[in-house]
């Protein structure tokens, strides 16, 4: 059933008629997505893509029925929109903005958390490429067609290391239910741990893969919730053994500040709390494909 | 982004935090000039470099008299200072911070910082100051203590006195403590700064608390809002070829190896970094090109990683997403004419039009080794490495 997004899903996309918002827009309705419309606040009434504009996100919601949306909007105005979204009802938002402020990305958090958790929005993002349920629907910036349909559950911080496990994949016949971008800052929208929960209670996941990488506490925290909550394996990888310590390696969120945030150290957590290694990143998909035949 | 003692001072002296009288000097007659002005018969000279510890390098010198301030001045710019927290290459110190003396009874630690954890502002304080917290942390983790900030509401009088109670300060210096406290806290919040450091914040012999050191970090994603803090930016501290790639738009971070890599995407740059590692490299660099890769990028990015002269071999990984393979095979085409390169090189390509960028690639008549997979091009690429460190030897 895959999680978060499938063919059925109405996506409307906020930032809708700008160059990139128009670009990824159009790769999205042409990979088969739901795209019921999007959001430009002023030129709602008009048409763009063949769909209607929106002035405001309650409205998309309203007359359009929008459950899931993208934001485009630049970082100045990105987190006003996510919270928009929030407000308006929107189940399920991916951030795309790459350059959201921190304490922009802590007022959105604290503002979701005011939403009893039933009606909470989940976002994935900022600066992230998306999520895709391969074959049925993509919320991102992705090249669909790397992604083969199947049962492997995959949630990562990167975009291109992603399309490096999906291509790894694919190549052995490895399908994914679902794979999210969780996205390189800091201060994200979902945790790994929050998209293992979804992965847990979907029928079609069976193993999940968890593509990490230095600094923060995340991917061991996710460690421990699989181990106490989770009956599906997970294989993860860890990105960064060569980053030296205190130097941000690219991505806000990449740096080693403090002790356990090491790629050598994140592995050995892991692997003690049962969690399957890839020991190098090009062995993603034979890893991914070792714990799928044990399973059988 | 880091800024200097003196500027941060400077900011929190603005928000009520008192700080002792000083100013900032280029020469050591202007040193001597400040030390005059401030008066009394004690000094400091502080090397103003992006880097704490400066004290054990030897960065912060006591005078007694002006021709110590003057000596002392002297004795610091210009020169490399090699911290622990600056790597072997150190930092240059191109001016001088004259303080006042500070008759100091008590040494306290005091930060805001964002904590990822709870995606908070928190607040740390400690009654032992001077040394560093990291150290504290593990030598005397309970005399750490740590406040969370509630976003909605921000931060409250009682936490303050909380805080305040914990670092051990006297009750007659409550009030001087939810100044400092509160106008660290408004500067952090209004300037968009991810970290705010006092340490020491100290106890004067006079009873008064004074900020004698002070580092801020500032987040890097919100100087668009903040043109002030954005002009405080000192280029000199940084490693140029960094400043030089974020000039172009690139995320450059140079390293001690010798094969020099151009990746797009940071998680991607890292794993290629690896995958250079565990085939028996060492990475030259990470270098992250971003998504809409031009030619005319893909050239600066060849510049900037031969322009490291240990570079032995150099790695192209591109899993073309928002790009496309095609456009960036012409650039690197382009960019191997135009930097006329002497090292091998190997391209790995991968995703949105990958045949026709493997074509173009191909068809250049270069001399460019190709690679399917992200373990084949690492492994073609130490492979490369070593025989042109055998050659060199031969």
């Amino acid at each position: 059933m895959a999680i978060f997004i499938n063919e059925t899903t109405k996506i409307i996309v906020q930032g809708f008629t700008g160059k990139i918002g128009t670009f990824h827009a159009q790769d999205m309705i042409n990979y088969g997505s739901n795209v019921v419309g999007g959001v430009t606040p002023g030129k709602g009434g008009q048409k763009h893509l063949d769909r209607p504009i929106f002035n405001t996100v309650k409205e998309a919601v309203e007359q359009a029925g929008a459950e899931a949306s993208i934001i485009f909007v630049p970082p100045a105005f990105a987190a006003d929109s996510i919270m928009e979204a929030a407000d308006a009802g929107i189940k399920y938002c991916v951030a795309i903005t790459d350059g959201i402020p921190t304490q922009d990305m802590m007022q959105v958090k604290n503002f979701l958390r005011r939403f009893p958790i039933e009606e909470r929005m989940v976002l994935t993002g900022p600066n992230c490429a998306g999520t895709i349920s391969p074959e049925r629907s993509m919320l991102g910036i992705m090249p669909g067609h790397i992604y083969m349909r199947g049962n492997v559950g995959v949630v990562g911080r990167s975009g291109t290391l992603g399309y490096e496990a999906a291509d790894q994949m694919k190549r052995l016949g490895i399908g994914i239910s679902t794979s999210v971008g969780i996205g390189g800052d800091p201060i994200n929208g979902s945790s790994h741990r929050d998209i293992f929960e979804k992965f847990e209670q979907d029928d079609e996941t069976k193993v999940i893969l968890m593509i990490g990488e230095i600094g923060g506490p995340q991917e061991v925290d996710a460690g421990m919730f699989a181990r106490e909550n989770m009956k599906k394996p997970v294989v993860a990888y860890i990105a960064g053994l060569t980053a030296p310590e205190g130097r941000r390696m690219g991505h806000a969120g990449a740096i080693i500040s403090s002790a356990g945030e090491s790629a050598a150290e994140k592995v050995a957590m892991l692997r003690d709390l049962g969690v399957t290694i890839s020991p190098t990143p090009s062995a993603m998909g034979e890893t991914v494909a070792k714990v799928l035949a044990g399973l059988k | 982004m880091d800024i200097h003692e003196y500027q941060a001072k400077e900011l929190l002296s603005g928000y009520g935090v008192k700080i002792a009288e000083g100013g900032i000097a280029h020469t050591p007659d202007e040193a001597v000039q400040r030390a005059r002005e401030i008066g009394g018969n004690i000094w400091v000279v502080k090397a103003q470099i992006h880097s704490g510890a400066r004290g054990k390098a030897g960065g912060i010198k006591v005078c007694k008299t002006l021709d110590e301030v003057n000596t002392a001045t002297k004795e610091l710019l210009h020169k490399i200072l090699v911290t622990h927290q600056t790597g072997a290459a150190g930092k240059l110190c191109d001016k001088v911070y004259v303080e006042a003396g500070t008759d100091i009874k008590k040494e306290l630690y005091f930060c805001f910082l964002v904590d990822r954890i709870s995606e908070r502002i928190v607040m740390v304080g400690s009654s032992e100051g001077g040394m560093e917290i990291e150290e504290l942390a593990e030598t005397n983790p309970d005399a750490i203590k740590k406040i969370y900030i509630e976003p909605a509401v921000g931060l409250l009088d009682y936490q303050v006195r909380e805080m305040a109670f914990e670092m051990g300060l006297a009750p007659e210096l409550m009030s001087h403590a939810v100044k400092t406290i509160k106008g660290c806290y408004r500067a952090l919040r209004d300037l968009d700064a991810n970290m705010l450091e006092i340490n020491p914040l100290v106890i004067t012999g006079n009873n008064e608390l004074i900020t004698l050191d002070a580092k801020m970090g500032f987040d890097e994603n919100a100087l668009f809002r903040r043109p002030k803090i954005a002009d405080l930016r000192d280029k000199t501290q940084e490693d140029p070829r960094e400043v030089e790639a974020g000039d172009h738009g690139l995320s450059y971070v140079g390293l001690d190896g010798d094969i020099g890599c151009m990746i797009n995407g940071a998680g991607l740059a890292m794993a290629t970094m690896d995958m250079i590692k565990l085939a028996g490299g060492e990475p030259a660099n990470f270098l992250d090109v971003g998504g809409g890769a031009s030619a005319e990028r893909t050239e600066q990015a060849f510049r900037l990683v031969l322009a490291d002269a240990n570079v032995k071999a150099m790695l192209v990984n591109i899993f073309a997403g928002i790009n496309r393979c095609d456009w960036i095979a012409q650039g690197v085409v382009q960019a191997v004419k135009n930097v006329d390169l002497k090292i091998p090189l190997i391209v790995r390509l991968a995703g949105t039009n990958v045949e026709e960028g493997r074509r173009i690639i191909a068809e250049s008549g270069l001399p460019i080794i190709t690679a399917e997979t992200l373990a084949e091009a690492a492994e073609k690429a130490v492979a490369a490495r070593n025989q042109v460190v055998a050659n060199q030897g031969a």
